[in-house]
């Protein structure tokens, strides 16, 4: 039982030590940083504006919203979208 | 194999430690391959806990009573199915489950996001890892489930019976998905803290963590209460046990934070709420399981070592003293975009039902540490019972029921009057109805219950109102029939309608709690065959004794059994027959309590007596009085031994004898009994309780469903199209300024 | 009034609620509870006054009569004890030997216990029975 439980003991060691050192083996890699950050940050910003302006077209469409306030709305939304895409293009 | 499953854990502890080191390394210096080796750690982990569980799952399966958790959990005549659960009925082995747990998630979580959140990972991974560390050393170092015992016992002390319940078997392991699921959204917080990276994609991604923990958690908190009602011989469901309220309180603030977060999203508000509440779940969350470990508040949980006291009560200071020293140094990147529009938005109603949650977790936080906190202050402990908790939690939970109806037929941003007000009329009218129709049906008593069936029947008609103006909506878009309107919708729009199947189902909940705590009766009689009692519109007759002997499969005595059969009539017509029973299960002081009479000191459970209906449940729950039957016990007891002393007898004789003396006890039961107590309860609308625990799961999951991608990709074609029309159209009237 | 303003008369009228909601809580919550006793800190109770009391179901003294149930409550370290006088549920494993917490109020030398407030701690989940 013992030899058995060191030879176990073992190979869960080189199993640990495989799966945790293979990325360190392949060397050096640096991490993207910066400015890949931002856009990641920008699209789901983006997504989540996009489901604000469906949240409000389906408020209005459910009278919940006036037309003129769901107008305004809209518009503002819309600009805040297009804030966003503009960041989007420039880091792009 | 012990030796083995204990090096799993050292290892498991190295890595973890490992991990931390090279995830903070690899996000200090920038260096990617040191931020993977640390998530693989993660999944590292998970392997060596998987590996040192199920060596301990087949130590119990084996019934091994070489290890002590065995000895002292199980026993040979454990059925199956519950010897693959005893594990985790004991210290070791449900601190064992929860690193498996945490180690499961942590990986499944951080594969899921692996291309994601890039800068904030690194830090959640260290945070993940010091948890699990933290459990592996209190397994490695103070409770290790792989100890073994001197000498091997032959048979074990078995599982409380109280246990054998399925419900029992899988309430802890949901639970502490849950608790384990929150540590998670905790993590990334103080990841995103450190890196200042509160936003967009921060908290897309948490929101979702919360939303997995916050329904794993509901569903253990719901499988408890149900064990608890069908189980136990008291017919409740929820006591304000310290334990149970331990489980709640992260429960309320994540349901707090699910809402909250939301408004961060769209207005760029409250991000230092957002921030403490996430941060003060976690913590909340790592209370709860300390508390049903520590036995530092009275309760009928009460169970684990005081040894774990002082580590736990450490890691939840460096938590909290953590969580301000962020939020404190980071408030600059958590100043607010905006500010609150109009208080008729959304929003608003939001941020109402967040003060509500959190009120609510405040006193129930309050009231369950007042032993504590009345020792500290006048050295005395006192403590507060159901009544004080129901008091003030009563008025809260209607105005949480009002909000969670109104919220849905407000607009985001800012509301109009007017459309507030006609989608408000058609909801408002059911809820007076109905609250008027429930004192027309004997709520009147009750003033919090007709408040209660008022507010539930306003969220339900607003979520049909929704359900049925949506569909009406997409139809008109479209050609699709009533069925497949309704499945666009939903699909389109998997968060609202998510939610608003949770509200309907959280209305449903909470009119069952109103109407069968506060409308229920309550009889206690006792009763000899033949006679009856009453218990609200039923007449209960106690028809006549039952009594069996129940053997494993193997031909052991498991328990003896005494119940009675109970008819129940309603104006005069049978609606049901009921057979409670208590189960007697035998110790294993043969000295100390006689060979027959053993059989009858161990420990006993209630079998209910239930009849479950959609209007109203009957139950029922029996105790014999087991010392009429002393005398014929002490006289068994002095057969067998004489018997049993004779040297000839061989041991199958033995179990005979011993056998045919159980026998002719429960005979005698049967042919005359003594009185016997009964307690019937009718409740109405318990069914309901369960009813709408499903169908909050239902909702939960499909808010949590993942995207619907091709349905977002297309839309967002579409969008992407309009809106870049829309800066066509801009560009000309507004010229803009030399930024592009 | 400018929103600015109102937002931060907004804000102090919440607070002070919150606050004044927060002191009653406090307040009312030390004239509700039951001080917690074991059976020796029970000699200058006071009728009328209701008590958490804690300690060990001393062996032999549980009496089942019709309408109530009588048995005695032991220091968990000590020789001192109560008779206790109880109606209601009584837990699944309530025996002798074991801890319980019951609401009790003194009834001359006796104490009443209120209706189903009979707890029974969890034995032997953690630490077993002597196997023999």
């Amino acid at each position: 039982m013992e030899v058995l439980t060191l030879l176990g003991v073992l190979v869960a060691l080189a199993a640990v030590v495989a799966i945790v050192g293979h990325p360190l083996r392949r060397g050096p890699e640096a991490m993207e940083r910066g400015t890949s950050a931002r856009v990641r940050d920008l699209e789901a910003a983006r997504e989540a504006k996009y489901q604000q302006i469906r949240d409000a077209e389906l408020d209005a469409r459910l009278g919940k919203l006036s037309e003129e306030d769901h107008r305004v709305l809209d518009r503002q939304l819309r600009a805040e979208a297009i804030e966003i895409l503009r960041e989007l293009d420039e880091l792009q | 194999m012990a030796t083995f499953g204990r090096a799993c854990l050292i290892l498991g502890l190295a890595v973890a430690l490992y991990g931390i080191a090279a995830s903070v390394h690899g996000a200090r210096s920038g260096r990617r391959d040191w931020v993977v080796s640390g998530r693989r750690a993660v999944y590292a982990l998970a392997g060596l806990a998987t590996v040192a569980f199920v060596v301990l799952e087949i130590a119990f399966l084996r019934s091994d009573f070489r290890y002590e958790v065995v000895a002292t959990h199980s026993s040979t005549t454990t059925p199956l199915f519950y010897k693959v659960a005893a594990p985790w009925s004991s210290q070791e082995g449900s601190l064992l489950l929860w690193v498996f747990m945490l180690s499961i998630w942590s990986s499944l979580v951080l594969f899921l996001t692996r291309r994601r959140l890039r800068e904030v990972a690194p830090w959640a991974t260290a945070v993940l890892l010091g948890f699990g560390a933290f459990f592996c050393a209190l397994l490695v170092f103070l409770e290790s489930p792989f100890d073994e015992l001197p000498a091997t016992p032959v048979e074990g002390t078995g599982l409380n019976p109280l246990l054998r319940h399925p419900s029992m078997m899988i309430h802890p392991p949901m639970l502490y998905s849950g608790y384990t699921l929150f540590a998670v959204p905790f993590a990334f917080a103080v990841g995103a803290l450190l890196t200042r990276r509160v936003d967009a994609e921060w908290i897309r991604s948490t929101r979702r963590f919360a939303l997995g923990a916050w329904l794993a958690l509901g569903v253990g908190i719901l499988l408890g209460a149900r064990w608890s009602y069908s189980e136990l011989g008291w017919g409740g469901y929820w006591a304000w046990d310290p334990v149970e309220n331990a489980s709640l309180m992260p429960w309320l603030t994540g349901t707090a934070f699910i809402h909250s977060i939301m408004i961060q999203e769209r207005r760029g508000m409250l991000k230092v709420w957002n921030a403490s509440l996430v941060l003060a779940t976690g913590v909340l969350a790592i209370l709860g399981t300390f508390l049903v470990r520590s036995g530092i508040l009275d309760s009928i949980h009460a169970f684990g070592a005081s040894t774990l006291g002082i580590p736990f009560v450490s890691l939840i200071a460096v938590m909290i003293a953590g969580s301000v020293a962020l939020v404190v140094s980071r408030r600059e990147a958590l100043r607010s975009e905006h500010k609150l529009d109009s208080l008729l938005s959304r929003e608003a109603v939001f941020l109402g039902n967040n003060l509500v949650l959190v009120g609510l977790c405040a006193v129930i936080f309050w009231g369950t540490f007042f032993p504590l906190i009345s020792e500290a202050i006048t050295g005395d402990r006192a403590s507060v019972g159901p009544p004080w908790f129901n008091r003030y939690t009563v008025p809260l939970a209607l105005v949480l029921v009002f909000l969670s109806g109104l919220g849905p037929l407000i607009a985001w941003r800012r509301a109009s009057a007017a459309g507030a007000r006609r989608n408000l009329l058609g909801p408002a009218l059911v809820g007076v109805a109905a609250a008027v129709a429930s004192v027309a049906l004997g709520a009147g008593s009750s003033p919090p219950t007709v408040a209660m069936m008022g507010f539930g029947a306003f969220v339900l008609a607003g979520v049909t109102q929704e359900f049925w103006r949506g569909a009406g909506a997409r139809r008109a878009m479209s050609d699709d029939g009533p069925a497949r309107a309704v499945v666009s919708l939903v699909r389109r729009n998997r968060r609202r309608y998510g939610g608003y199947v949770v509200h309907a189902g959280m209305a449903l909940l909470f009119i069952g709690i109103a109407a069968s705590s506060a409308l229920q009766d309550t009889q206690d009689a006792n009763l000899r065959p033949g006679q009856s009692m009453r218990s609200g519109d039923y007449e209960v007759r106690y028809v006549r004794p039952t009594s069996s002997i129940t053997t494993t499969s193997d031909g052991r005595l498991e328990r003896v059994n005494f119940g009675a059969v109970l008819d129940v009539r309603r104006e005069g017509k049978h609606v049901t027959t009921l057979e409670p029973s208590r189960a007697f299960f035998p110790s294993t002081a043969v000295d100390e309590f006689g060979p027959v009479g053993r059989f009858f000191e161990g420990e006993a459970t209630s079998e209910v007596g239930l009849k479950a209906g959609v209007l109203r449940d009957v139950w029922s729950a029996m105790t014999p009085d087991i010392d009429a039957l002393k005398p014929m016990i002490d006289e068994g007891d002095k057969v067998f031994t004489r018997f049993a002393q004779d040297g000839n007898v061989t041991q199958t004789a033995r179990s005979e004898a011993l056998a045919q003396i159980l026998v002719a006890i429960t005979e005698r039961y049967r042919r005359s009994p003594p009185p016997t107590t009964f307690r019937v309860i009718t409740s109405p609308l318990v069914a309901w309780i369960w009813i709408g625990a499903l169908v909050i799961f239902v909702g939960g999951a499909i808010a949590l469903w993942p995207g619907g991608d091709s349905v977002r990709r297309r839309a967002r074609a579409g969008y992407k199209a309009r809106v870049a029309r829309d800066l066509g159209s801009a560009e000309e009237r507004e010229p803009v300024s030399a930024t592009s | 009034m400018d929103p600015s303003r109102k937002r931060r008369v907004r804000l102090v009228v919440a607070l002070t609620v919150a606050l004044l909601l927060a002191g009653a809580l406090v307040y009312t919550t030390f004239s509700a509870a039951s001080p917690e006793r074991i059976p020796s800190q029970l000699s200058d109770a006071q009728p009328g006054q209701s008590y958490k009391l804690g300690g060990r179901v001393v062996a032999g003294s549980i009496r089942r009569e019709r309408d109530a149930m009588t048995f005695e409550v032991q220091d968990p370290k000590g020789p001192a004890k109560v008779p206790v006088s109880y109606t209601g549920s009584v837990p699944d494993p309530f025996r002798e030997g074991r801890e319980v917490i019951v609401t009790v109020q003194r009834e001359g030398s006796t104490f009443v216990g209120e209706r189903d407030s009979l707890v029974t701690k969890c034995p032997s989940k953690f630490q077993s029975e002597t196997p023999s």
